[in-house]
């Protein structure tokens, strides 16, 4: 039987933009450009070399995320993805990590599933928890954060590297799996790749395909609420001095003065 | 008074540093309740009393080591509802570890809270605590609260002072039954880092980093000798891991650790925003760079425009001598 596997994606402003936030304190996806976060292409790289090893594989992306959002799965259909997904509602605006991991896991299902594969966080929320939380909602295995990941009969085995040791992985699928930016440099898409993209099937899902209730994601749907979002005061300028020869001892000067020493 | 969870982060008994910062952010929303779960557990209670800590629960089952995060989800709301059924339970509080952010996110979903991740400080408020984040590569301060159930909340390195509170400290067992998910991702092997002797990157009051402008593996021995002059922590930016000359456990920025030291040196770094991402909250900021344009000079309170292999140094040599 074939693998299927489900790659999940942001689309996310580009971090070199000058990122800010909404007048009702959501993340301003207008002024920015946007693009297929760069920690997601690791996911779909490694979606890739697991299909490639099995015998028929099958991999579809999904993305929960506005119009725009479409750039981001046509990336991965251009690096060799089969199909995507696009889950988009109004009523999705302002959904937070909780309300974004159920809409995740109801089209995981509706999708079918052997194997999740996720970035190890998205470059604009950076909080790293959405493939726990859809694996606690699907009720599978949690294989995440791994800096090499293989599949064999049915079974994924990968390297956590943690803060006080690297430990080696393995569970049943299905499974989440998550991967770092240490599991292998993403491939460009190929010209012939960006080609095929174009004909490759994006189905469009909206709440109700997913049964799910509008007061249950979105801003209202959301169980934390921003009170206030302020632009940290630039730094106030420093002291910058060219080294013509004492540049290392002028720095000690600098530390003394900072008590440092 | 309202108590408040916090989970302990300790390797074999010994508490690591963020824990201990958590009981002085703990103690000003209720009475810290620790949760040590695992080998050595019961060894934590002495130090996190000493902080604060009114009762420690612990839990030495195998399970903790033997099977990734969902024991210790099992086990943390277990905690939840044994202090909830008791009396009145007013937060939970977690350190911002990579697998201490995932059992914090799986167990506000189990009980039906809102999660905030990555606090850099938490105070109370009437309607209950309200957490600062540091957002888009520091370029943001949010406040945010939990508006459903008990607030859960992970908080960073170095966000509070470690404070001497003593306090009870009573040991009692927690009685934990795991779930049917417990035991569906197996650790089949562990390898402990190795210790190299220098401070924790994520707790050091003082990080010295290189970057590109090192130019090898071997040449990291000059950043080391700073380092080590000033008692620091050595980091190293995504270019100089990539480039195979530092380990990526020393990786400072946005997929490496984000450290908020006293003072943080930037050695042949350009400052992407990617880097800044993870040590821009830092208090003192001063970097060695060639390039008179190089970004992170926006940033620094004092910045040499050089050759870091004449400044870091005889800036080591300078420090070695004043200390004598
Ligand atoms: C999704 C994503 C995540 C990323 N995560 C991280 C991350 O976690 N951490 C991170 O650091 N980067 C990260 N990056 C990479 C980041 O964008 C930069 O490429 C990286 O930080 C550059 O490292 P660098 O400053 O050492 O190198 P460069 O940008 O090449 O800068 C080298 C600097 O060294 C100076 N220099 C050279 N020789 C000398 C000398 N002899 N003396 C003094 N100065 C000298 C140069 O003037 C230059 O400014 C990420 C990128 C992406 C896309």
């Amino acid at each position: 039987m074939s693998l299927r596997i489900v790659v999940t994606v942001k689309y996310v402003p580009d971090a070199t933009g000058d990122r800010h936030f909404a007048e009702d304190l959501t993340v301003d996806r207008d002024d920015v450009d946007g693009l297929l976060s760069e920690l997601d292409e690791y996911a779909v790289e490694q979606a890739l070399q697991i299909a490639d090893e099995a015998d028929d594989a099958e991999i579809t992306v999904l993305t929960v995320g506005p119009e725009d959002a479409k750039d981001a799965l046509r990336k991965a259909l251009s690096m060799g993805a089969d199909k995507a997904i696009h889950v988009e509602d109004d009523d999705l605006h302002g959904t937070d990590a909780i309300g974004t991991s159920l809409v995740l896991a109801k089209a995981i299902e509706k999708a079918g599933y052997d194997l999740v594969i996720s970035g190890m966080a998205s470059t604009d929320g950076t909080m790293g928890v959405l493939p726990a939380l859809v694996a606690e909602r699907l009720g599978v295995p949690q294989v995440t954060l791994l800096s090499e990941v293989s599949v064999a009969d049915g079974v994924v085995k990968g390297r956590r590297d943690g803060d006080t040791a690297s430990e080696q992985l393995e569970a049943s699928l299905p499974a989440v799996v998550s991967v770092t930016d240490q599991s292998g440099e993403a491939r460009y898409p190929s010209f012939k790749g960006i080609m095929a993209a174009k004909k490759k099937p994006v189905q469009s899902w909206d709440l109700e395909d997913l049964e799910i209730e509008a007061d249950e994601v979105g801003l209202d749907g959301s169980w934390t609420t921003v009170d206030s979002a302020t632009e940290r005061p630039a730094r106030t300028a420093g002291t910058i001095v060219k080294d013509e020869g004492e540049g290392g001892k002028q720095l000690a000067e600098f530390l003394v003065g900072q008590k440092f020493i | 008074m309202a108590e408040v969870l916090v989970y302990v982060d300790h390797v074999d008994g010994a508490v690591r540093k963020p824990t201990l910062e958590l009981l002085t952010l703990a103690r000003r929303i209720g009475d810290p309740v620790a949760v040590a779960l695992g080998a050595g557990a019961a060894n934590t209670a002495a130090t996190l009393a000493e902080h604060g800590a009114v009762k420690v629960l612990t839990d030495e089952a195998a399970e903790y080591a033997d099977y990734l995060v969902v024991p210790k989800v099992d086990a943390l709301q277990a905690a939840v509802e044994a202090v909830s059924a008791a009396g009145s339970l007013a937060a939970v509080l977690v350190p911002s570890s990579a697998e201490a952010k995932e059992i914090a996110a799986r167990l506000a979903l189990r009980i039906g809270s809102g999660v905030i991740t990555d606090a850099v400080d938490v105070e109370a408020d009437d309607k209950g605590p309200v957490a600062t984040q540091s957002v888009f590569a520091a370029s943001y301060s949010t406040k945010t609260r939990v508006s459903k159930g008990t607030p859960v909340i992970t908080v960073k390195p170095n966000s509070a002072p470690v404070e001497a509170a003593p306090a009870a400290g009573t040991v009692e067992a927690l009685s934990v039954t795991f779930s049917a998910q417990a035991t569906g991702t197996k650790v089949t092997g562990r390898t402990p880092r190795e210790s190299t002797g220098r401070p924790e990157l994520t707790e050091a009051a003082i990080v010295v980093s290189g970057g590109r402008g090192v130019n090898g593996s071997e040449n990291f021995s000059i950043i080391e000798a700073l380092a080590d002059s000033l008692g620091a922590a050595v980091g190293a930016s995504r270019a100089a891991v990539d480039a195979g000359w530092y380990p990526h456990t020393n990786q400072v920025g946005q997929t490496g650790k984000s450290v908020s030291p006293q003072l943080y040196i930037a050695n042949g770094i350009s400052g992407a925003i990617q880097h800044r991402a993870g040590m821009q909250t830092s208090k003192t900021i001063v970097a060695v760079n060639k390039d008179a344009e190089a970004p992170i000079f926006d940033l620094v309170d004092y910045g040499v425009v050089g050759d870091l292999f004449e400044v870091v140094p005889q800036l080591t040599e300078e420090i070695k001598t004043r200390k004598g």
